[in-house]
């Protein structure tokens, strides 16, 4: 498959943790210290308590396995047209959380349900400033 | 307030579905006002009686509904131009019964219109251009599209339980089989087996066949008291049970397989009172086969992992256990980007005994279901049992 290339992520004050993480090549997940929920994608309030007080940013492990995935044959938007076949993914992480990626670096028919994936950060060109990348999965 | 319990202090009176597929010197908002048209005639009421707007679009944002009481230069006493999707229209016709439950309109008129195919609009491949939006830098950088969604739900589905690809094909086969009956359905030519299998590969385990098609349409419908549709020409068709529902990614623990037509569903029936066996014709939202199989399973019609047994060998055929989309669905009959009206109008022709050669065999009880959305990411479900004699 050819590389996809990503549309560059956006942050909010809320998100900006995540994507910072991933700049620096880590997976950052949130934690609530009051009643600790691990939550993705990340919030200004724990969704549980609903208050801001007592979430953390953690990284996490960067391990997981693949709940579900499709080979995308067909997908007309910039960046993936080229790319197709490309494999989207839902990866459980090994810390709960379930986060949508790419499984990139493998042939499509090497991705299974249940197989062990490990993150993997892109690079982004960008203009702006922002030390963002974006995080996908290699088989492990 | 009505003395009559909700829901069935409410009743439909009257249904037009948009008789074409390719209006390209049309408007949404055209196509909606002969869609008010038709319905009004069927009902047998007048423009000026309408004191209820609803409806919703593709293109129709923020004070869209405005936009449309405008255009019919109407003044309604009771707007809702409420949009969760593909199902909105399932949903307008509970806030509408909900409304005149309340005494805040007695004829309320649902619409819906589209140009989504000769816009050319690519309604499930399109996905995940980027935007500058922080909502969506989870899911854009990765190409979600709409068939992508569905297809990691249908991956999961064969994965967890075995389904198979010819499984799926047989809601495909049996909507073109209907479509084939309605002379107004866009593809009516028969399909097999190996030809939704041969078809081109869109998003693993989905092929072209698998996916519903794009065209032009719309349709209205018109719902009053039972008092008042009692004295209407057509005989009433009952509002016996409503749910609607909202599942998504949450937190991201959700169980996939788990859609919101398994909380609206388990709503609309408590209400009726009535058993699964019970329903005579389902009207399921067929965006793609998978579709049909989630929601089947999980409006309790068979057991979860049982579906690709229950669509096989003519089950939801016309003379099937449960007939499912005598018009052909999404599948081969129409799909203007929103299908959810076309449940609700076939649904009520049906319970009517007006369908000629698609016609379900003397049905009393009629579901339909819409979906909103992406089952395989979030979504909205909205539920409908309606009935006529007793």
């Amino acid at each position: 498959m050819n590389e996809i290339k990503h549309p560059l992520p956006y942050a909010s004050w809320e998100t900006r943790g995540y994507w910072e993480g991933a700049g620096r090549g880590e997976l950052v997940l949130q934690r609530c210290l009051q009643c600790g929920l691990v939550q993705h994608r990340p919030r200004g309030i724990c969704v549980h308590c609903l208050e801001s007080g007592g979430l953390e940013h953690f990284v996490a492990s960067g391990n997981g396995e693949v709940y579900t995935f499709t080979v995308t044959e067909q997908n007309q938007a910039r960046g993936f047209a080229e790319a197709c076949p490309y494999v989207m993914a839902y990866v459980t992480l090994d810390e709960g959380p379930r986060i949508l990626t790419v499984i990139t670096d493998c042939a499509a028919d090497d991705v299974a349900v249940g197989i062990r994936v490990k993150a993997h950060f892109v690079d982004q060109e960008r203009d702006d400033g922002e030390p963002f990348a974006v995080p996908v999965f290699r088989l492990d | 307030m009505s003395e009559i319990p909700f829901p069935e202090t409410a009743a439909i009176a009257g249904v037009y579905e948009h008789p074409s597929r390719f209006s390209p010197n049309k408007t949404e908002f055209q196509i909606m006002a002969e869609c008010a048209k038709g319905a009004l005639e069927d009902a047998g009421v007048t423009r000026s009686e309408v004191d209820g707007l609803f409806g919703a679009s593709m293109s129709m944002g923020l004070m869209g509904i405005v936009d449309l009481a405008e255009y019919l230069d109407l003044r309604p006493d009771y707007l809702d131009g409420t949009n969760i999707g593909g199902s909105s229209f399932v949903a307008h016709v509970t806030h509408a019964a909900a409304a005149i439950h309340a005494g805040l309109c007695n004829v309320a008129l649902v619409l819906y219109g589209s140009t989504a195919a000769s816009n050319a609009m690519a309604i499930g491949t399109g996905g995940s251009g980027g935007s500058r939006n922080p909502d969506t830098a989870f899911s854009s950088p990765y190409g979600m599209t709409t068939v992508g969604s569905y297809a990691m739900y249908a991956n999961l589905h064969m994965s967890t339980y075995g389904t198979t690809s010819e499984q799926l094909a047989e809601i495909a086969i049996t909507m073109r089989r209907h479509a084939g009956l309605n002379p107004h359905a866009k593809m009516r030519s028969p399909i097999t087996v190996d030809d939704v299998l041969g078809s081109r590969m869109i998003s693993r385990p989905l092929h072209l066949l698998d996916c519903c098609i794009i065209s032009d349409g719309g349709g209205a419908v018109v719902v009053t008291s039972l008092e008042r549709a009692k004295d209407l020409p057509k005989p009433p068709v009952r509002i016996l049970g409503c749910g609607e529902a909202a599942q998504h990614q949450g937190v991201g623990r959700t169980d996939l397989l788990t859609i919101a037509a398994k909380q609206s569903g388990d709503t609309a029936f408590n209400m009726a009172g009535v058993e699964r066996s019970d329903i005579d014709l389902a009207m399921i939202y067929d965006s793609f086969t998978i579709t049909v199989l989630a929601t089947l399973e999980n409006l309790g019609f068979c057991e979860r992992g049982a579906g690709g047994d229950f669509v096989s060998g003519g089950g939801i055929s016309l003379d099937g256990v449960l007939p499912v989309n005598p018009d052909g669905g999404g599948l081969s009959s129409n799909h203007p980007g929103m299908r959810g009206i076309f449940l609700v109008i076939e649904a009520v022709k049906q319970l009517r005994q007006e369908c000629g050669d698609r016609q379900v065999k003397s049905p009393e009880l009629a579901l339909a279901h819409g979906t909103g959305g992406t089952i395989g990411d979030k979504h909205s479900g909205a539920t409908l049992i309606l009935g006529v004699g007793k």
